[in-house]
């Protein structure tokens, strides 16, 4: 069975204020999707109705077909999630805490233990795994409760703003555990308002503004929506460009529809076609022995479309 | 339903063992999990400190007054005795055992944000009330217990071998005031699930047992001329019962400086039990139905 989340007219009202408003939106198999959105978007009451932290005022949400308000015990079985950042119990410790956490999903006690070293290994916090957890920051507590969401290695991961209160190290960390998730069959479903650590770890992303759904797609498509056939590509030199090879070679170019200076060493390049057109453009560049450092696509694509959604929802 | 083998090196990564995950443990079994580790935060905690520390000035307190005084009444017979001093200090201590174990134990998961922890895995929320409860209850027996063997140590001391005497009695008086534990942590869940702030749940039960029920007594037995059989704090009196006796039930005297008629009530054993146990069960759903209603929004 593919794992799968799915919203069904999915609504939250609190009191004449609507939080969501009939989100529908289904996503399965193993994947990473992204759920973006200003504050206030919706994001986390949706994220809190599929772990039936609240209640919907209409629809329903489902995991792998099951539903949550229904029957939360069996539908948040194959379920790891974070939401928020939640406090544990101050005077345990990590290991309890997970003991605990491990026990109450039905795990074996020689698994609790070996997953629960695993984990905390992986959050970085196994020198703290016997230290009361009231003691620790607000970070160390996330990475305890990011540990607690991994534990009984869940097909379904629900991740709420995972790297709130994490220092940059505890942020890039993050998001390199959730690459590593990736790579199992797992479905991640992740919201945040970090736009680099979306496109940096997500396969799909869903927009979410004053309750509606924008749109939801991949990536990919997502860059597509913004400049059609033409991606933007960012190039950096080891020396400064002179404007002659700038507008001569490289603007003359089959691939490069238009090109701009962010400094002298820098340049964008808006590139025709796809990566088969990229890779051409790439080698020609490295031919012109300009002292290419490095060539890559520009990560503006989804911020660029995150700002025009936005704004088009504004006006 | 769990995914198995993945190729990551990733610790993140590493597949579980098959059979790792069993069926996801049924209300009770999951309840009694829960319990075990709210528990252990209890006793770690300095809120047990404080009901230790309550406890023990209670026993002293006691102790040193039969110590100063020696009634007569009192340290002459077993069942005078434990009627004396384990019957009064016990539901004092029922009622701060509960106040501190039980105010916060709902809305604290609203207010300290442990609830998200605990909602987010596959367990009901009928199962969290009942593994806080029981927690909260076996916490307030130890400090019943700790009370008990104060009361027991001083026996000990005045009347020897004698002390034991009384075992029968005790034990009824002790079943007794468990049964009023049950009822009152119910109570005190009941205004914890009602408020998000743990603060309010803590001062609602304390006023209401410590000043309210009081106030209520006086006016219904005064105005209305009623029995106030449903109040929890009146139906208490029956804890000494089995050590005391059972006095009688309305005692018409009169006031000898006014001439004015006054009547005590005493409650009846069954009176007693049966509003324990009401309030046990009303309480119960009332708070379990409040609980399933509540947002961590």
């Amino acid at each position: 069975m593919r794992p799968s989340i799915e919203a069904v007219g999915l609504t939250k009202r609190f009191g004449a204020f609507t939080a969501l408003d009939h989100l529908n939106l289904k996503v399965e198999g193993a994947k990473c999707m992204g759920f973006l959105g200003p504050n206030g978007a919706g994001k986390t009451t949706t994220l809190k109705m599929f772990t039936n932290l609240i209640f919907p005022s209409e629809g329903e949400a489902f995991i792998n077909g099951i539903s949550v308000r229904d029957d939360r015990k069996r539908a948040l079985e194959v379920c790891g999630d974070l939401i928020e950042t939640p406090e544990i119990y101050p005077s345990l410790t990590p290991r309890e805490a997970l003991e605990m956490s491990g026990a109450l999903r039905g795990m074996r006690a020689g698994e609790i233990a070996a997953r629960t070293a695993t984990v905390l290994e992986e959050v970085k916090m196994s020198e703290w795994v016997d230290q009361k957890i009231g003691r620790f920051s607000k970070g160390m507590k996330q990475r305890v409760n990011i540990a607690a969401a991994l534990l009984s290695d869940p097909e379904v991961v629900i991740l709420d703003e995972p790297s709130t209160g994490l220092d940059p190290r505890g942020m890039a960390e993050v998001r390199s555990i959730v690459r590593e998730l990736k790579k199992g069959r797992r479905l991640i479903f992740m919201s945040s308002h970090i736009l680099s650590e979306v496109v940096d770890v997500c396969d799909e992303v869903a927009l979410l503004d004053r309750g509606k759904l924008l749109f939801a797609d991949t990536l990919a498509n997502v860059s597509q929506r913004l400049g059609g056939d033409v991606r933007a590509v960012e190039a950096e030199f080891a020396f400064p460009l002179d404007e002659g090879i700038l507008s001569g070679q490289i603007g003359s170019l089959p691939e490069v529809a238009s090109w701009s200076r962010s400094d002298p060493q820098r340049i964008t390049l808006q590139v025709k076609g796809g990566p088969v057109e990229q890779a051409r453009l790439l080698e020609q560049l490295a031919s012109m022995r300009l002292g290419l450092l490095s060539f890559r696509e520009s990560r503006s694509a989804l911020e660029e479309v995150y700002l025009r959604e936005i704004s088009v929802g504004d006006a | 339903m769990n995914a198995t083998a993945t190729p990551a090196g990733s610790a993140a990564n590493v597949p579980l063992a098959d059979g790792a995950i069993g069926t996801v443990p049924g209300t009770f079994s999951q309840a009694m999990i829960l319990s075990r580790y709210q528990f252990r935060d209890y006793l770690r905690s300095r809120r047990f400190i404080l009901m230790i520390s309550i406890v023990i000035a209670v026993g002293a307190i006691l102790t040193t007054v039969v110590a100063y005084f020696r009634p007569s009444g009192l340290i002459d017979n077993a069942d005078d005795f434990y009627g004396g001093l384990w019957a009064g200090g016990a539901a004092f201590v029922i009622l701060f055992a509960g106040i501190i174990f039980g105010g916060d134990a709902i809305a604290g998961e609203f207010q300290n944000k442990t609830g998200y922890f605990l909602m987010g895995l596959p367990i009901k929320r009928t199962t969290v009330y009942a593994g806080k409860y029981l927690a909260a209850l076996l916490a307030s027996v130890v400090s019943l217990v700790l009370f008990l063997l104060i009361v027991m140590g001083n026996a000990l001391f005045y009347l020897g071998s004698g002390a034991f005497s009384a075992a029968g009695p005790l034990i009824a008086s002790f079943a007794i005031a468990l049964l009023y534990l049950l009822a009152l942590l119910g109570f005190v869940f009941l205004f914890s699930s009602l408020f998000k702030t743990s603060l309010y749940a803590v001062l609602v039960v304390a006023v209401l047992f410590l000043f309210g029920f009081s106030i209520i007594q006086t006016v219904v037995i005064d105005l209305a001329h009623t029995e106030p059989w449903f109040l929890l704090s009146y139906v208490n009196a029956i804890i000494a019962y089995p050590l005391t006796g059972v006095p009688e039930h309305i005692v018409h005297t009169t006031n000898p400086f006014t001439r004015a008629a006054i009547t005590t009530y005493n409650p009846t054993y069954l009176e007693g039990i049966g509003v324990m146990v009401g309030y046990w069960v009303l309480t119960a759903v009332g708070g379990l139905f409040l609980f399933q209603r509540e947002e961590f929004t």
